[in-house]
């Protein structure tokens, strides 16, 4: 393996932060400003991809900044597991882009300058995250993301997203003070370095008591992964925009959290250490407690954004779960999920939102029927849902197979039925919404009506159907993900 | 002979002098004479900052008088640190002061100069000079200029808080004073150097060093407000005019914290300290009280002003703390933190004397809609504000870095819970500010309406760039953590 110095990944982290002046400068003129969120979009998503030629290649990417301290410098490093996050992050983030379009002006939003700008800081610290080459960096660049996304949950300055926005910062900052800091400032005393290295950082000197304190401060410390009980942020940060639900709130933030973790568990502790004092399990019970619980209350909201949201929490416990398997075969089947989890689920954001835009619904209750007046979206729907519930032909296949053969390789019989009983809980709590949409009957309309197609603008069933598609595809075209994350974490 | 030295404190010095016969001139001479003699010390710091960082330390006889005899400025890696940030600091607020003390106190902007730079060559002075009796002189200068223009502030509430301060101020450098005579009584010497030699041949059970140990530390914890010694700063800095309060919050106690060091490191020596007393223990207890009491004093507080006050106090706990946790991670970090509390601090106040000029006062209720109002003012706060909680890559993080791994290094969980928990504490302080300076009222209704409507009632261009640059100086502070404790405090230290 090849260590390469460039200076690409520090210019995608830059693009986004830099167009911001610009976004500024244009208020007053939104076509131009849009126009730079796409520029700077498809820069960074550009300089991305040029870089996974190299990583696929076995080589990395890597970049010091500032020395800070030794084995702790605020530096990048490019490999495969990072950059298959960054591919997700970027590529959804041009569609997002496009969809803000549609939906911010679709419903006159206030504050649209502020919006684009706050979301460009959010991308650019994601990116960051995901090329951070140890815990400091990372921390770093969680913590801009906590704050990035704070005026983006804030949006509507009223009672809700103020209340909202506070419960928002108080679990992300809390957490990450309070736990992340001292354990990661406690596992440079003992190490003297913070570097992620696929071996783990500790050469003995932690006991059994003291990991799995280190672990649990980790595994919770990092609440933007919604472990419970730190996951009652999630929920309520519902009330900001749909495009903030969909990209941050169910892929950029909560798959940082998810990320962070990974990270920690593959690279700071390493599976030898975690498998020695049996923590892998204990992360498989936390973590299987939090898919089945969420489960269970994403089945009674009625509200569709929130039941999306308990969904969410529910399957990023699946890549801790996956993780803390300490198999090749269950690590693959956790870290693709971040791939897979996202294209679905963004997907069923997207169509959440594009209904709310078309006819000002977000009640699943209100939905019956509406699936006639607005086929492509529930078609989307449908094949999101599929992705999350796990069936194919959509890549949510691919890690769900993966998980469960990882479960049965390792005899674990438990968490076999773990996994099977949340993939029914979720058929339970989507396919009907799908069913109703399009054989139900609307409450309100007379019986036998005829319906018209009323899709929203276009601008949202775009994004939309690319993403179900993408979905899709990535059932068929795995191989190059797998492929960096084979890399990435040495399996 | 490199001057240097000597024109860092005099060019102060003599402003002052023109500055006061310049007014019979022109009032507002005085204020291009403060400018200019604040930016020719500011000049000079930075050339001796130079020499030490490439000579080593830097000695300057005043007037040619060899010590023990004569006063002896001495200037190390440490306080050539110190002097910088002080004139820095010095020079920016009086940048930022040309409009606000012209509003705040018209009728005696010449006294205010004049006493402004004699307050800055006090600190100055205590932090260049290198003679312990010299040292008290200059805290004197310090705290008298400091009563006066705290009571330039508000009329008949300055007054009692500036009255308050020299009852308690009075007492604190008599300690220091009557330690720095027992001292004299053992060893018949005063300069810092000569004292420090002198003390290793006395033997560490002495208890006239003790006394003089005890009492010239506790002379300078009353000074420097460490918790149950703080009751006369909150009042002291929330109603001095803001002008003063710019300079005074961020550098007054920092320096203290600096004169502490410098007793503990130069003239009694780490040796002494840590292994011949046993206090080492019951004072890192003391600062994790003095962090715990001022951050949730802290939240009791309505006013912006208060508030920041209160912050000042529980930052001592953490230089207090950091200073005896007995390794040089914790006493690097403690050092570390001279600077970036100023930094922060100064941020922090440069912020509030905008909007005090802007909206005159700052009760949390007279904060809404600042968002909009004074973006670029509430930018700086908000760096500042996440330095405050330690938020990488601010300087704040870094200093907090230090100190909690000092704190394990030293066992000493307590102290970096205590840390973690002022973090916790910052957080919620000023996110709810924030919450206030964005949300205005709480209000039901959805924020369509009236977006755009918030008109920009910015503070002057003169009193955005000091904050602009300092705001700068907290994020490369902290980005250049490692170097600087590097390059400066670990030679310092060694």
């Amino acid at each position: 393996m090849e260590s390469i110095i460039s200076y690409k990944p520090l210019l995608a982290v830059l693009i986004p932060v830099l167009v911001i002046p610009v976004l500024m400068s244009s208020a007053r003129r939104p076509n131009v400003r849009e126009a730079w969120v796409f520029a700077a979009g498809f820069i960074m998503f550009a300089l991305v991809v040029s870089m996974t030629p190299v990583i696929l290649a076995g080589h990395r990417i890597e970049l010091t900044l500032f020395r800070l301290m030794p084995g702790a410098d605020i530096a990048f490093r490019v490999d495969g597991l990072g950059m298959l996050f960054a591919l997700v992050a970027s590529s959804l983030y041009i569609v997002t882009s496009l969809y803000s379009i549609g939906y911010m002006r679709g419903l006159k939003e206030h504050g649209q300058t502020r919006f684009v700008s706050f979301f460009a800081l959010a991308i650019a610290s994601t990116i960051g995250a995901a090329f951070s080459a140890n815990l400091v960096t990372l921390y770093l660049f969680y913590e801009m993301l906590s704050l990035a996304t704070y005026p983006l949950v804030a949006h509507h300055e009223d009672a809700t997203s103020r209340i909202s926005a506070r419960r928002y910062l108080t679990f992300i900052l809390g957490t990450s003070i309070g736990l992340v800091l001292p354990a990661m400032i406690y596992c440079y005393h003992v190490t003297g370095t913070l570097e992620f290295s696929t071996s783990g950082i500790f050469a003995g000197q932690l006991s059994k008591p003291g990991a799995t304190v280190l672990v649990l401060m980790f595994v919770f410390g990092f609440a933007k992964a919604g472990v419970m009980p730190f996951h009652s942020w999630l929920p309520a940060a519902m009330v900001a925009p749909t495009p903030v639900s969909a990209l941050l709130h169910a892929v950029a933030v909560v798959k940082v959290g998810v990320f962070s973790i990974v990270r920690v568990l593959t690279g700071i502790f390493g599976v030898d250490l975690l498998g020695a004092f049996h923590l892998g399990t204990l992360v498989m019970v936390i973590a299987s407690i939090t898919i089945l619980v969420s489960s269970c209350i994403a089945l009674s909201q009625d509200e569709l954004k929130r039941r999306l949201a308990f969904s969410t929490i529910s399957q990023l416990s699946y890549i801790i779960f996956g993780v803390a398997m300490l198999s090749s075969m269950g690590q693959l089947g956790g870290v693709i999920h971040i791939l897979m989890h996202a294209f679905g689920k963004i997907t069923l954001f997207f169509c959440a939102g594009a209904i709310f835009v078309a006819t000002g619904k977000k009640y699943i209750s209100q939905m019956k029927g509406l699936g006639r007046q607005m086929p492509v979206t529930f078609a989307a729907f449908f094949i999101g849902s599929l992705g999350v519930i796990g069936l194919p032909p959509t890549g949510g296949f691919y890690s769900k197979w993966h998980l469960i053969s990882g479960t049965l390789e390792a005899g674990q019989t438990v968490f076999m039925v773990v996994l099977l009983l949340s993939s029914f809980l979720n058929a339970c709590y989507f396919l009907p919404i799908v069913f109703q949409g399009f054989f139900g009957k609307p409450d309100d309309a007379p019986v036998n009506a005829p319906v018209t197609v009323r899709e929203a603008n276009l601008c949202l069933v775009v994004p939309l159907a690319i993403t179900a598609l993408a979905s899709m595809a990535l059932f068929f075209f795995p191989q190059m993900f797998v492929d960096l994350i084979v890399l990435g974490l040495n399996l | 002979m490199n001057h240097m030295p000597a024109i860092l404190v005099l060019a102060p010095l003599s402003g002052a002098f023109f500055s006061g016969l310049a007014a019979w001139i022109k009032p507002w001479l005085s204020f291009y004479i403060a400018l200019a003699a604040t930016c020719l010390s500011g000049v000079a710091a930075i050339c001796v900052l130079g020499d030490v960082m490439a000579a080593g330390t830097v000695q300057y006889r005043m007037a040619g008088w060899a010590p023990p005899m004569g006063i002896e400025l001495r200037i190390d890696p440490l306080n050539a640190m110190v002097l910088v940030l002080i004139s820095a600091i010095a020079f920016l607020n009086l940048v930022a002061s040309a409009r606000s003390v012209d509003r705040e106190i018209p009728d005696r902007a010449p006294s205010f100069y004049v006493m402004y730079q004699l307050f800055v060559v006090g600190l100055l002075g205590v932090s260049a000079t290198g003679d312990l009796f010299n040292l008290y002189v200059l805290i004197e200068i310090t705290s008298l200029t400091s009563y006066t223009m705290i009571a330039l502030g508000e009329e008949g509430r300055s007054h009692l808080a500036a009255l308050n301060y020299i009852f308690i101020g009075v007492i604190g450098a008599s300690f220091y004073l009557l330690g720095v005579g027992y001292l004299y009584i053992t060893t018949g010497s005063l300069n810092m150097q000569d004292v420090a030699v002198i003390l290793q041949q006395i033997p560490g059970s002495s208890s006239a060093v003790l006394t003089a140990f005890v009492l010239c530390i506790l002379g300078v914890w009353i000074k420097m407000a460490l918790f149950p010694l703080h009751v006369w700063l909150p009042n002291a800095y929330a109603f001095a005019p803001v002008g003063f309060a710019r300079v005074v919050a961020p550098l007054m106690t920092k320096v203290m914290v600096y004169v502490m060091v410098r007793l503990m490191v130069t003239v009694f020596g780490l040796e002494y300290v840590f292994n011949t007393l046993h206090l080492a223990d019951i004072v890192v207890w003391l600062g994790v009280i003095a962090i715990l009491a001022g951050a949730f004093m802290a939240l009791f507080q309505t006013d912006l002003r208060k508030m920041l006050t209160y912050i000042i106090v529980c930052e001592i706990g953490y230089m207090v703390g950091g200073a005896w946790l007995g390794n040089t991670l914790g006493m690097a970090g403690a050092i570390l933190h001279i600077l970036n509390d100023a930094l922060m601090t100064f941020a922090l106040f440069l912020a509030l004397g905008n909007i005090v000029y802007v909206r005159k006062q700052v009760a949390f209720s007279n904060l809404q809609g600042l968002f909009a109002a004074m973006p670029w003012t509430m930018a700086g706060l908000v760096l500042a504000a996440l330095s405050i909680i330690g938020v990488p890559p601010t300087c704040g993080f870094f200093s907090k870095w230090y100190l909690v791994l000092g704190a394990f290094e030293a066992g000493a969980y307590h102290f970096a819970a205590a840390l973690i928990i002022s973090s916790l504490v910052c957080a919620v302080l000023f996110f709810k500010v924030f919450e206030i300076c964005f949300f205005g009222p709480m209000a039901t209704s959805h924020g369509h309406h009236d977006h755009g409507g918030g008109v920009m009632t910015e503070a002057p261009v003169s009193m955005l760039v000091p904050l602009g640059l300092v705001s700068t100086a907290i994020v490369a502070a902290g980005v250049y953590a490692g170097t600087i404790v590097n390059t400066l405090i670990l030679p310092f230290l060694q």
